[in-house]
């Protein structure tokens, strides 16, 4: 059967342009111009999909974003495709593959169906209920739910498009093509402000633009002709940027917008080829207009889910835009005079209305006096109670409703259609207001949340039906109007306009309709996508929820990926009715961005792979790569981990370092540490204010190690920081902590202590850093500056020299983190590569080895030095870490000094640093293990391993711990408990290598 | 996300900046005379209230600069930015 459904009359359509497309395999056809649900209706193909739990057959039922049921899959490359696409949202073209979601093995005969016939079995809560217990068993559920939960296939490899992002300024943005839309962007523009106007649609014109129709009237002309005219002058105005295919995900506070802007997805393969696919767009508007307008609401009736039941007003645009009979036989169901305009259009393009169901008692509107002149028959005061037909609908069942609409009476009389046009009145989108921070209240008469101008955030305004307007003169004058006031314009064209349309003066409204069968007998769909049923909102209230984002929850009603736009007024209504609140009072649910999915892709744009994030490499980087170096990522830093050899593995490679460190020398790229420049004639009290331990007396070319603590007492970054001069010192910091370091300064500087006179400088890219050590450093620095003079008494441990090495300046510091004896070269950087080929050379003859992080951390753990943000976590004070030694007991006050003796910071039973050896000395501890004093049930944890390497040097394990009592409990045996067995350690001193400090001196 | 007006350098997006929470807590003169109690309240509490509230920022992806902010906490509108050690504008 194909394209008898289509009508061959309309501008929208372009039949010249026949595309070919799949759906589900099967070839179709349809033309430029059709959303992929237009032409599957006009190949008579309703059924696209299964519901969520219950697996019904499920059809098209709108037109747009809020389409709950045709969400599909595109593509045929299970690596590449596109999960949960609205079929009313998808352009068609040449190529376009889409299939139907969460049935198997296919949509015609799905397996899952079979909950259907559970369905009394599986109410709200079902899930929660049923798998909680045991929860061990929850393992074994889970797998089940989830392989019948889920609605599309995510793909399976990286998203080879491309994405971009931009940041967009205007004076005014206004959201939503439509009429009101228009109007106010082209007054904006007329004004001379710099204009964006947005639209999610390929075209603009919103629903006016086929409202082809005497009854609607604009200056003598009909209102689309009238809108069309508007449209040509509007996209006239230099002023004026034009976003088609955008929609705005998000509305945040000072007027920021998210909008994702599709530039390809309705082309065809070829023609996509190195385009960008989505654009998110960052918008400042001065000022926002919203012009969202509203969506219809379906009526809520035992089985008003079927294939062929669909939205009256998209029945209408199907007929009016696309040209497509959405069936052959359509009746009508409505509670508003919307559904008499569809009556027109079907009427007009010769397909048969079968009846017109209104549950109002009567109406006496334009559009329903010329509907009566058609001959089309209406029953007014009746409602359906049941619909019939499996993949589509075949027939309704109506009955008179009673005068107070609580229940039906009289005989029920049966109708054969192919199609429902269903109508529950109109609600405004008013998710964007409300995500800006905009309140909402509710209109009484025909049940609406509108925006309460009272409570609109400033510089933005709602207009037309997302403000509650409705009918065509209200939408256009009280656009005009407010616009004039939000904009500050003068007299304008559009204030006396001749506008000429329908007034609706009848309204009824009924959440939940009656029916001759007991409600336990019926199935009311809410939530079309989640299938949920007024029935189980009301078992959510019975079983005593009350607040409505709990019901939401509960009933998982609005929490599909449609986010409810067709279900949450209803749910409330129904919550309203049932509980005898006002749904004023009650309030709506919180609406959450993005308004409709996102792509991951649009979200993060060009910020992937080696975008996403810097990547900071020292100048000695490119030596490191010719030596083969494994890297290690130390924040956005690349360092060298070890440095392998002929295939070794990192275990033998950091032996083999260890080992060459300790007995020869070894060299260390320690140019990623942070070092800040401090000047200034407070320096030293500075530096005495921020470490815990003395600096007023450390003399010019003597180097320090200090200790830096937060206000709370806890350790927060060490490092050496040398006197290069009377008010000059450079300080290090740890790799991971130099930003913070230096941010913690300078509030201290500018906010506590103005009255210094200090000067910080970040210089950690400026000067590269490289540490040599071992019993032959000496030698190797000597060969490679014979002039300097390296006796311990001229060039003490702890001291600092500057010299030259051929003509290039350089700092030597002797300082060590191995226990070694260690020089430390500190060059500029774009002499660093030069610097550190010279040490290697000289060092040959010593067999000079490279190490990396790895080794640095085993030699330093040898020796029971910490590495904060290892061996610490900012619960520690330099007392749990038994540095009691640094802390100057004769200063006055330095940063956390206060906080050391708190109740909290003496307490004897602290977590506290030890050293662990493993009683079998080949059995290297897991760090972050945890340590027990018996395995008896309930184990008491007492800490955990922080440290813990095979040490080449002692050849044996060594760790450290942090350990409860720690300090008083040296001697003593620990356990550690793994999965597989228990490993007896015993706690001792933190220092397991050369405790006296002798290799210093070597 | 809101818009912040630098002191130094003026308009940015927010996320050029970081708060340091609530302004106007002076670190004691003389925190070794205070008691457990009262360094506490110097150390912990801090306010956190809905409406108006005198926050500390850092243009710390600019100038570096720290300053006085005037935020309602309810709807971010920002009533006022000033210096440091400059008063606090009177309500
Ligand atoms: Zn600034």
């Amino acid at each position: 059967m194909s394209n008898n459904l289509r009508i061959n009359k309309n501008n929208f359509i372009d039949h010249t342009v026949r595309i070919s497309f799949k759906f589900n395999g099967k070839k179709l056809f349809g033309y430029k111009g059709d959303t992929l649900a237009s032409a599957l209706l006009a190949n008579n193909i309703h059924l696209v999909g299964r519901s969520f739990k219950y697996h019904r057959p499920r059809g098209i039922m709108t037109c747009g974003s809020e389409e709950p049921n045709a969400i599909v899959q595109v593509g045929n490359d299970p690596a590449l495709t596109d999960p949960n696409v609205r079929a009313t949202e998808i352009e068609l073209y040449e190529g376009l593959e889409a299939f139907s979601q969460n049935c198997w093995p296919s949509v015609n005969f799905d397996i899952g169906g079979i909950n259907n016939l559970l369905s009394p079995l599986l109410p709200a809560g079902f899930y929660y209920k049923t798998f909680m217990w045991p929860a061990s068993f929850w393992e074994k559920y889970e797998f089940f739910i989830r392989h019948s939960a889920g609605l599309g296939k995510s793909p399976t490899k990286p998203d080879q498009d491309l994405y971009d992002h931009q940041y967009v300024h205007c004076d005014v943005l206004v959201i939503g093509g439509g009429i009101s839309g228009i109007l106010s962007a082209k007054l904006s523009a007329e004004k001379g402000l710099n204009t964006m106007l947005i639209d999610d649609k390929n075209y603009l014109g919103g629903s006016t633009i086929y409202q082809d129709d005497d009854i609607f009237r604009i200056d003598n002309e009909t209102s689309n002709v009238w809108l069309k005219n508007q449209i040509e002058e509007l996209k006239k105005k230099p002023n004026l940027t034009i976003k088609n295919r955008t929609s705005v995900a998000a509305f945040h506070g000072y007027n920021y917008l998210l909008a994702r802007e599709n530039l390809t997805d309705h082309l065809s393969g070829n023609e996509r080829k190195e385009k960008i696919r989505q654009r998110l767009l960052k918008i400042r508007a001065k000022k926002v207009v919203i012009a969202t307008g509203a969506i219809e609401r379906p009526l809520i009736f035992s089985n008003n889910d079927r294939p062929g039941i669909i939205l009256s007003s998209s029945i209408k645009k199907y007929i009016d835009y696309y040209g497509v009979k959405t069936g052959e036989s359509i009746s009508l169901f409505t509670n508003n005079d919307s559904a008499y305009e569809t009556a027109i259009s079907l009427n007009k393009s010769g397909v048969k209305v079968k009846v017109i169901i209104d549950i109002r008692e009567n109406s006496n509107s334009i559009l329903s006096q010329k509907i009566e002149k058609t001959g089309i028959k209406i029953l007014r005061g009746y409602t359906i109670t049941n619909t019939d037909g499996y993949k589509r609908i075949n027939s309704i069942e109506v009955m008179k409703l009673s005068k107070d609409g609580g229940s039906v009476v009289g005989n029920k009389i049966t109708y054969k259609c192919d199609c429902l046009g269903i109508s529950g009145g109109w609600t405004p989108m008013v998710h964007l207001f409300t995500q800006s921070g905009g309140k909402l209240k509710f209109r009484n008469n025909d049940n609406v949340f509108i925006p309460d101008e009272n409570k609109t955030p400033s510089e933005q305004i709602s207009v037309g039906s997302s403000n509650g307007d409705f009918e065509l003169d209200d939408v256009i004058n009280n656009t005009v109007k407010n616009i004039k006031i939000f904009l500050g314009l003068d007299k304008n064209n559009y204030e006396n306009l001749d506008i000429k349309c329908s007034k609706e003066k009848q309204k009824r409204n009924i959440w939940l309709l009656p029916s001759n069968k007991p409600i336990s007998k019926t199935k009311p769909f809410l939530d079309f996508q989640n299938d949920s049923t007024a029935k189980d909102v009301k078992l959510a209230l019975r079983e005593g929820f009350k607040s409505i984002e709990h019901v939401k929850r509960y009933t998982t009603t609005g929490m599909g990926t449609d986010q409810g736009k067709l279900s949450n007024m209803h749910a409330l209504g129904i919550i309203a009715d049932t509980t005898g609140t006002n749904m004023g009072e009650l309030g709506t649910t919180t609406f959450r961005p993005p308004y409709t999915p996102l792509t991951f892709g649009a979200i993060v744009g060009r910020n992937v792979g080696e975008f996403f994030d810097h990547t900071r490499r020292t100048a000695i980087h490119d030596w490191h790569v010719e030596n083969k170096a494994e890297f290690e990522n130390v924040g956005q830093w690349k360092r060298p981990w070890y440095f392998p050899k002929n295939g070794e593995t990192m275990y033998q490679a950091v032996q083999r370092e260890s080992k060459a460190a300790r007995e020869s020398a070894g060299i260390l790229d320690a140019s990623t540490l942070g070092k800040i420049d401090i000047q200034g004639e407070d320096a030293s009290e500075f530096l005495n204010r921020v470490y815990t331990n003395a600096w007023s007396k450390l003399s010019i070319g003597k180097c320090r190690y200090g200790l830096m603590l937060n206000e709370d007492g806890m350790v927060y970054d060490d490092g050496v920081t040398t006197r290069l001069g009377e008010n000059h010192y450079i300080m290090t910091t740890t790799t991971g902590g130099a930003a913070n370091v230096l941010s913690k300064l300078e509030d201290y500087l500018q906010t506590e202590w103005p009255e210094l006179n200090v000067y910080l400088t970040t210089v950690t890219d400026q000067y590269s850093t490289m540490s040599i050590c071992g019993p032959n450093s000496k030698k190797i620095i000597k060969k490679i500056i014979p002039s300097l003079d390296l006796s311990d008494e001229s060039f003490p441990h702890m001291s600092f020299k500057n010299s030259k090495i051929d003509n290039v300046n350089c700092r030597i510091m002797r300082i060590s983190f191995t226990g070694e004896h260690s020089y430390e070269i500190n060059v500029q950087s774009n002499y660093a590569k030069d610097v550190w080929e010279r040490c290697i050379e000289a060092g040959k003859e010593f067999n000079i080895t490279p190490y990396g992080t790895e080794t640095m951390h085993l030699l330093r753990a040898e020796k029971g030095f910490i590495i904060t943000g290892q061996d610490t976590d900012g619960t520690l004070t330099p007392s749990d870490l038994q540095m009691d030694w640094i802390i100057g007991k004769k200063k006055y006050d330095f940063i956390g000094k206060r906080s050391l003796y708190r109740s909290d910071t003496i307490r004897e039973d602290r977590k506290q640093l030890v050293g662990l050896l493993t009683d079998d000395p080949k059995e290297v501890l897991e760090e972050g293990a945890q340590l027990v004093e018996s395995l008896e049930k309930p184990i008491d944890m007492l800490g955990h391993v922080t440290s813990s390497y095979f040490s080449p040097n002692l050849n044996k394990s060594i760790a450290l711990a942090i350990v409860r009592s720690g300090k008083k409990l040296k001697g003593k045996k620990l356990i550690v408990p793994m999965e597989n067995k228990n490993i007896n350690v015993t706690i001792t001193d933190t220092v397991f290598y050369d405790k006296e400090n002798k290799r210093l001196n070597a | 996300m809101f818009i912040i007006n630098c002191p130094y350098c003026g308009e940015r997006d927010q996320t050029e900046f970081s708060c340091g929470g609530e302004a106007h807590i002076e670190r004691p003169k003389q925190p070794t005379e205070l008691s457990d109690d009262q360094w506490a309240e110097y150390l912990f509490m801090r306010k956190n209230i809905k409406g108006i509230q005198f926050e500390r920022w850092n243009h710390i992806h600019g100038c570096r600069k720290w300053f006085n902010v005037v935020r309602d906490t309810s709807n971010d509108k920002i009533h006022a930015v000033y210096k440091m050690g400059e008063r606090p504008p009177v309500k």
